[in-house]
């Protein structure tokens, strides 16, 4: 795989809190287009990492660079603007939606495009509405988030963050929240999301997504990448012992 | 209860229903709003991770919660003029109640932006909102959902403790109960009558306040 046309790069990311060093020296790439899944135990430091893509936290150290933007250098000092103009480059999905609750479906999606992207508003309900008929959800539109299934919420959760027209996907467990019989509808969509040529990073616990759609699988331990490969090689015959104990207690927990 | 004292009683009902209309209500309105911005302002001030700034907003808080309103009241109405400050009665109960609303209701505030999940600042954040415009138009509307109950029994008992406004001579429904109560020297049945008009105020308010929470209500799962 060349690794020429990474849409995300990162380079030495380093994140502690307090003493706990929660990520040490990641280096990651992930190539457009593609679908790169992040495993690892609890506290590992998958959201984390996702997060420090986002610019929800900032890391200690370590370069970040999106879809041919600067690679931003956290050793030194970063500006809110140099922040902002990463965050924009990526979307997150987050594990428990953070559906904003006093506000419509619709509201919901529009709220970026219009209010932080300036966008005009009918414009973006237009787009909205496409883009929450393409998930079945075009009748929601004008219900409140509490009104909707798990589910449903985190398809508009996705909605939300495809709106923003990001470069980058990153989901961050988008369905360890949801009811067995609710997780199909939001692997689905994610799975046509990858088809479509999304570029996108996924922290999950569902093997059968990462072997089916990854184009690579990270497993990560104690805030390091343990193990990197192609999906049949780190899930069907991994290198490192760590990772065989932490794929066959996800296979066979009992 | 004898005729003459029922036409006492129905004579002065509208005199002190207007004290009302033109006093107490008006006088707990005005307080109310200026003491909620005031409160609003204090509550992030608070929350600043600024120390001095949020040592300010405690210091605030802790002197009217720690010190009685009809002090507070005294102090601006009768103490000011001695350093040279004179305020007129209805300026100088506006100004206490204000202030004294703006510390309870701060803590209401402070509380109500603190119950809002982490989680919805960092979609605000995902999305690409300032801290200013996430607190505007993410945070603070779900906190006024969590703030109406409280608030609401700040601004009842707010319309009750107007009544001290009748000591520094403002001429609310108390203050017009008590001339009509010394004129005719019933004082019984006058007195009553001017807490049938509060508790029928309060019965108001209250009922409102259920009508604002239902329909604040509309996007929460019951
Ligand atoms: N804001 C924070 N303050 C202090 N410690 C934190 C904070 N966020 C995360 N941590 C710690 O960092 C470590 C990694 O957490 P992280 O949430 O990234 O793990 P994770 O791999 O996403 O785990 P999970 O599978 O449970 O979601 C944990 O030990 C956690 O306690
Ligand atoms: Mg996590």
């Amino acid at each position: 795989m060349s690794r020429t046309e990474s849409l995300l790069a990162v380079r030495s990311l380093a994140k502690s809190f307090g003493a706990e060093q929660v990520l040490r020296s990641i280096d990651l790439d992930v190539p457009a287009g593609t679908v790169t899944t992040l495993i690892g135990p609890s506290g590992s430091g998958k959201t984390t990492l996702l997060r420090c893509l986002n610019g929800l936290e900032v890391p200690d150290a370590g370069t970040v660079a999106v879809a041919g933007g600067p690679a931003v250098d956290f050793g030194g000092k970063v500006s809110k603007k140099t922040l902002g103009e990463l965050r924009d480059r990526s979307a997150m999905v987050f594990q428990h939606y953070n559906l904003f609750p006093h506000k419509t479906v619709l509201e919901n999606v529009v709220e970026g495009p219009v209010v932080v992207q300036k966008r005009p508003r009918a414009e973006a309900a237009a787009d909205a509405t496409r883009l929450l008929e393409r998930v079945g959800l075009a009748a929601k539109r004008d219900d409140f988030p509490f009104s909707l299934s798990g589910g449903q919420q985190q398809r508009v959760g996705i909605v939300r963050a495809l709106a923003l027209r990001p470069k980058l996907l990153l989901f961050d467990e988008p369905t360890s929240a949801l009811d067995a019989e609710l997780v199909g509808e939001v692997l689905s969509l994610m799975k046509q999301l990858a088809s479509e040529g999304w570029t996108m990073l996924v922290a999950t616990h569902e093997l059968q997504f990462a072997r089916e759609v990854a184009n690579e699988v990270l497993f990560m331990d104690g805030g390091v990448i343990v193990e990197r490969g192609a999906p049949a090689q780190v899930l069907g015959n991994p290198r490192e012992e760590r990772t065989r104990r932490f794929v066959q207690r996800l296979t066979d927990p009992l | 209860m004898t005729g003459e004292d029922l036409s006492l009683v129905l004579s002065s009902f509208w005199p002190i229903v207007s004290g009302a209309i033109t006093g107490t209500i008006p006088l707990a309105l005005c307080s109310f709003a200026i003491g909620l911005v005031l409160a609003v302002v204090v509550a992030l001030m608070r929350l600043s991770r600024i120390r001095v700034v949020s040592g300010l907003a405690r210091f605030y808080i802790s002197v009217v919660r720690g010190t009685p309103l009809l002090v507070q009241l005294f102090v601006i109405f009768y103490g000011l003029p001695s350093i040279g400050l004179l305020v007129d009665p209805w300026p100088s109960a506006i100004a206490a109640f204000s202030i004294n609303v703006g510390g309870y209701a701060a803590e209401i505030v402070r509380a109500a932006i603190l119950s809002v999940p982490k989680g919805q600042w960092e979609a605000a954040h995902m999305i690409g909102m300032s801290h200013s415009v996430a607190l505007r138009r993410i945070i603070l509307p779900q906190a006024a959902r969590v703030s109406v109950p409280p608030l609401s029994n700040t601004f009842i008992s707010l319309v009750k403790d107007t009544s001290l406004a009748s000591l520094i001579l403002v001429n609310e429904l108390f203050r017009t109960t008590q001339e009509i109560a010394a004129f005719s020297g019933e004082f019984m049945l006058l007195y009553l009558e001017a807490a049938l008009v509060y508790w029928i105020i309060c019965l108001v308010l209250s009922a409102v306040q259920n009508g604002l929470e239902k329909r604040l209500d509309r996007y929460v799962a019951h």
